[in-house]
């Protein structure tokens, strides 16, 4: 009777994290619908392309060396089929007797084809980011190497140091040392992602028009404002997977208890993300700017992600407020550095990513220095090896289109087609 | 014969219609267009930076109407379109040639 419930209790924690992952996996449609309603018409197809296929390479490269890095699942995952047993019956064998050692209320114990599922989305998340940044002026392909690197090496190093336990080049470990704790990845997913943006647009320079030589900031109206709300709604669901899988465990009394937590907290860092953001909005430039509006949920967001377990629902509303208050100044100090981010990438993902890090002592058990120590050591390493990425990048094939191609739009240039045709032409 | 041609805020079209109407103007027309005057343009903010928009949009209305009655008309587009805000537009009179109804070939005052 008791290995019935641990059959039980292995079937609903895995679903549990399949399905989380699977929301996870929706925040792609997100991020793909946010930039593409944050850049202009002539970019559209472009910028879907780079989303989709972005994904895609980021669920390749994790399967074939990323995830082996991080967790040691072996090269193309050879070591997680039936959780390393020969067969099917010594895996249940196996599995009966990890969870009577974890015990019914203890660790949890699942399929390690689903928590492949459930980190490979991630992967693509932080992938996702780095694409709005450097929106409407690079080379498709070139972004489909960084791609590549980013995917099977960079984000498995920092993961592996954080999330896999390893010690940093045999130097230090992050949580044994520090204590550093990132809960569902403010720091590991979201800064990782916005330092490997910022590297890239630092390489790559501002859109034309952004800037004039008198050191004006020009605006450049992103096209289709429905779409950039849809895919911040569907990031804000999708979040729910993010957050609330990383629990890892539903199967008990006190773990469905601190899931269901998650999701409130989640929920309500993200609303006090928006009205912090468009109160801030409203009072610096006098209207309710939308797309701040939007940056401001996602930035409430990204802020609890490092700890939504811990926080009263009243500390996760204020923790998101402060992150969307952080996003709109963060924006505009980017412009006056000429920084140039389509959609606001890398403050939404890169400096909330830190501020939800040094959130976390607030009411969970780190300490601010472990929090510093930790998010300075993902930054400077996902910073410094993007950067030099960039660069051979840059040397190898280019990282800009033409001037003339930036111009008439990437979407004819790198794809050969319009996202909207018959608005031009009249057949 | 007068050619009437008003330069209006679109969103007083209705308001000069109704007021055309009434004085018993039997048709006008309509474009959408766009322009400056003194007004110029005006700066939008998006995201924390400006941006011009050099052109605002406006609506032509024309009017073919006999010399009798352009005081009226004058006197009921002045009324209509009229905000005092900066932008109202403006209206401008010309000589009128020639009319022509196309469906029955009556021309001057009677094709009005």
């Amino acid at each position: 009777m008791e290995n019935n419930i641990f059959q039980l209790q292995y079937a609903i924690d895995t679903f549990y994290f399949l399905m989380c992952g699977a929301l996870v996996m929706w925040m792609a449609a997100g991020f793909a619908m946010l930039e593409a309603g944050l850049v202009r018409s002539k970019n559209t197809t472009e910028i879907l392309t780079k989303n989709v296929v972005l994904f895609a390479i980021a669920c390749t490269a994790y399967m074939i060396v990323g995830y082996d890095i991080m967790y040691d699942g072996g090269a193309f995952l050879k070591d997680i089929v039936l959780d390393g047993a020969a067969d099917s019956d010594g895996m249940v064998a196996a599995v009966l007797k990890e969870s009577a050692e974890a015990k019914f209320d203890g660790g949890s114990v699942y399929s390690n084809a689903s928590d492949f599922f459930f980190q490979v989305v991630f992967v693509a998340t932080a992938m996702s980011i780095v694409s709005g940044a450097v929106a409407e002026r690079m080379k498709l392909w070139s972004f489909m190497v960084f791609a590549v690197v980013m995917t099977a090496f960079i984000y498995p190093m920092e993961g592996a140091w954080t999330w896999g336990g390893k010690s940093v080049f045999g130097m230090f470990s992050l949580g044994d040392d520090f204590g550093f704790s990132d809960f569902a990845g403010s720091g590991i997913v979201h800064m990782a992602g916005g330092a490997a943006a910022l590297a890239g647009v630092l390489v790559l320079g501002a859109r034309k028009g952004k800037y004039s030589k008198d050191g004006k900031v020009n605006a450049i109206p992103g096209a289709n404002l429905p779409l950039a709300t849809l895919g911040t709604f569907i990031l804000w669901m999708g979040w729910f997977g993010f957050n609330g899988g990383s629990v890892l465990k539903l199967g008990d009394i006190a773990s469905a208890n601190s899931v269901a937590m998650v999701f409130l907290n989640t929920n309500a860092a993200a609303a006090g993300g928006v009205i912090a953001a468009l109160i801030v909005a409203r009072v610096m430039f006098g209207k309710a700017d939308l797309t701040m509006a939007l940056n401001g949920a996602l930035a409430g967001l990204v802020a609890i992600t490092a700890g939504p377990d811990t926080p009263t629902a009243l500390w996760a509303t204020i923790i998101g407020a402060i992150g969307g208050v952080i996003v709109v100044f963060s924006i505009v100090t980017l412009d006056k550095l000429k920084i140039d981010d389509p959609v606001g990438a890398i403050s939404v993902h890169g400096v909330v990513g830190l501020w939800g890090l040094l959130a976390v002592p607030i009411t969970g058990d780190a300490t601010i220095v472990g929090q510093l120590v930790g998010g300075a050591t993902i930054f400077v390493w996902v910073f410094g090896a993007s950067l030099i990425t960039w660069m051979i990048i840059k040397v190898a094939m280019g990282v800009r289109v033409s001037e003339e191609e930036e111009y008439e739009g990437l979407d004819i240039g790198e794809c050969g087609m319009e996202a909207y045709p018959e608005f031009v032409s009249s057949k | 014969m007068k050619m009437v041609t008003a330069i209006i805020k679109p969103f007083k079209l209705d308001d000069v219609r109704e007021a055309l109407s009434e004085i018993g103007v039997q048709g006008i027309t309509v474009t959408e267009v766009k322009g400056f005057g003194r007004q110029k343009g005006h700066t939008e903010l998006y995201r924390g930076a400006e941006y011009v928009v050099d052109f605002l949009p406006k609506v032509k209305l024309e009017a073919a109407v006999s010399s009798e009655l352009l005081d009226q008309v004058l006197d009921a587009i002045t009324k209509s379109a009229h905000t005092g805000k900066i932008g109202d537009g403006k209206i401008f009179v010309s000589d009128l040639q020639q009319a022509i109804r196309i469906r029955t070939g009556e021309s001057g005052q009677e094709a009005l």
